[in-house]
């Protein structure tokens, strides 16, 4: 038995690793993918205390690292479940079963899909939900970027330079994101305004050939295209826990700063609960918020 | 075993002519779950000797990428016999990998 199992090995995670293991416990790290969560896709950090441009990848390995450093154990494992018994907690995987006296929920979140049929098929044979990641393939070629956000608009705008033409398709006709990034997508040629539309029906042979949008009105039309850039958001993976683990209607686990969930001795750190920043820095704090926790309920039990 | 560095030259007589099958790493300098992937790749090639493992860099071999309809990396591609028989796209877990391998 271990005194506390971390699941997910992104910022929050590995950080709560850290706080968990200079407090002597024993800990285990489960990860379904790879180390570092979301983060290992970005070039460059350029918003963290001290460390003035990083690369995620490298912020990922230096992390993880010092995790390793200090004692934590990983195992690339993904949580199915949870068992909360008497006097252990039990966090179950594909093969094996692990117990310890607490648990820190930290698997982040994940791309929102749109929810059309073959979506799944087509990422990485035009689907896309990383313009930075996967731009580069789509050099003088017709893409197409889905949301209204501000993440829609950084994609629509970074796409603009390297594709011959971009339509932004946006369901209201008014943007969330910032005015400022709008203002510069307006000066750009080859991009298309496709407002009060959605993406209904994706075309696609070996690839994505074309997508279907149908307007508020109810009129359908054909955009043929190589790629097709999904922007709509997020979402939280507690989906696995929510039979023990209230959520809230966005899926998010409604903590406060002190990082307890309704379960004592479950606690939830980083993107995965509800708050109003989902940054590096506030997952990193969350890790050691929930780590100081778990080390004082495992000590107590 | 090593991992061979392959090019649009080379890759004819590397990857289809290969008397074993080939696992092709489609990657860029500047992804960093490529990055990641390098190192558990490298293991798995020590251990999987049944295969040649090769890299093929996409800035370097737009051609190939583009032939191959890479359009997202990482993207590790199976051949066999010349053709593609397996592709797994993104980044998976050992335990993933060590399944495609062994599906083939
Ligand atoms: C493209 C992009 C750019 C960004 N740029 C910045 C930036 O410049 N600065 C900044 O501060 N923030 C940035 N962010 C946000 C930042 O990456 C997140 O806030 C941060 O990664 C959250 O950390 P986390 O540990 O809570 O979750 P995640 O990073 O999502 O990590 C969760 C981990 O849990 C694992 N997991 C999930 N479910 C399970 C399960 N059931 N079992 C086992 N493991 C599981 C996942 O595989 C993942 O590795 C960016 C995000 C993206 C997507």
């Amino acid at each position: 038995m271990y005194d506390i199992i971390i699941i997910g090995a992104g910022p929050a995670g590995l950080t709560a690793a850290i706080y968990a293991r200079r407090a002597a416990k024993t800990v285990l790290v489960l990860e379904a993918a790879s180390c570092g969560g979301q983060i290992i896709n970005t070039p460059d950090i350029e918003n963290y205390p001290v460390a003035m441009h990083i690369s995620g990848f490298e912020f990922a390995n230096k992390l993880s690292e010092q995790a390793k450093a200090l004692g934590a154990e990983i195992k690339f494992e993904k949580a199915l479940e949870i068992c909360d018994g008497d006097s252990e907690k039990t966090v179950k995987t594909r093969k094996n079963s692990y117990s310890a006296k607490a648990v820190i929920l930290a698997t982040g979140s994940e791309n929102r899909r749109l929810g059309l049929e073959n979506e799944d098929k087509l990422v990485g044979r035009g689907i896309s939900y990383c313009a930075t990641c996967d731009g580069a393939f789509y050099k003088n070629k017709t893409v197409a970027v889905v949301g209204g956000g501000n993440t829609a608009l950084e994609d629509a705008l970074y796409l603009t330079d390297l594709a011959e033409k971009v339509y932004l398709i946006h369901r209201r006709d008014e943007f969330r994101g910032e005015e400022a990034t709008v203002a510069q997508l307006r000066q750009k040629e080859n991009l298309s305004f496709v407002y009060n539309s959605r993406v209904t029906k994706l075309n696609a042979g070996k690839r994505l050939e074309s997508i279907e949008v149908t307007d508020k009105d109810g009129n359908v039309s054909t955009i043929e295209l190589n790629g097709l850039f999904v922007a709509v958001g997020r979402i939280p993976e507690n989906q696995n826990f929510a039979q023990l683990v209230t959520l809230d209607e966005g899926g998010y686990i409604p903590a406060g700063e002190d990082c307890h969930t309704n379960v004592p001795g479950i606690f939830v750190a980083g993107d995965n609960r509800a708050k109003a920043v989902r940054q590096l820095v506030t997952a990193t704090a969350d890790g050691a918020v929930a780590a100081t926790e778990a080390v004082k309920y495992a000590s107590s039990h | 075993m090593a991992f061979i560095t392959v090019t649009k030259d080379t890759f004819e007589n590397e990857v289809l002519k290969s008397d074993k099958p080939v696992l092709a790493d489609f990657n860029a300098d500047w992804c960093g779950p490529c990055q990641m992937l390098k190192p558990i790749l490298e293991e798995l090639s020590e251990s999987y000797e049944g295969y040649k493992f090769v890299s093929i860099n996409i800035d370097d071999e737009d051609e190939l990428a583009e032939e191959y309809d890479v359009a997202s990396i990482p993207c590790l591609v199976i051949f066999k016999d010349g053709a593609e028989t397996e592709r797994s796209i993104g980044m998976k877990p050992r335990e993933a990998l060590e399944e495609l391998l062994e599906g083939n």
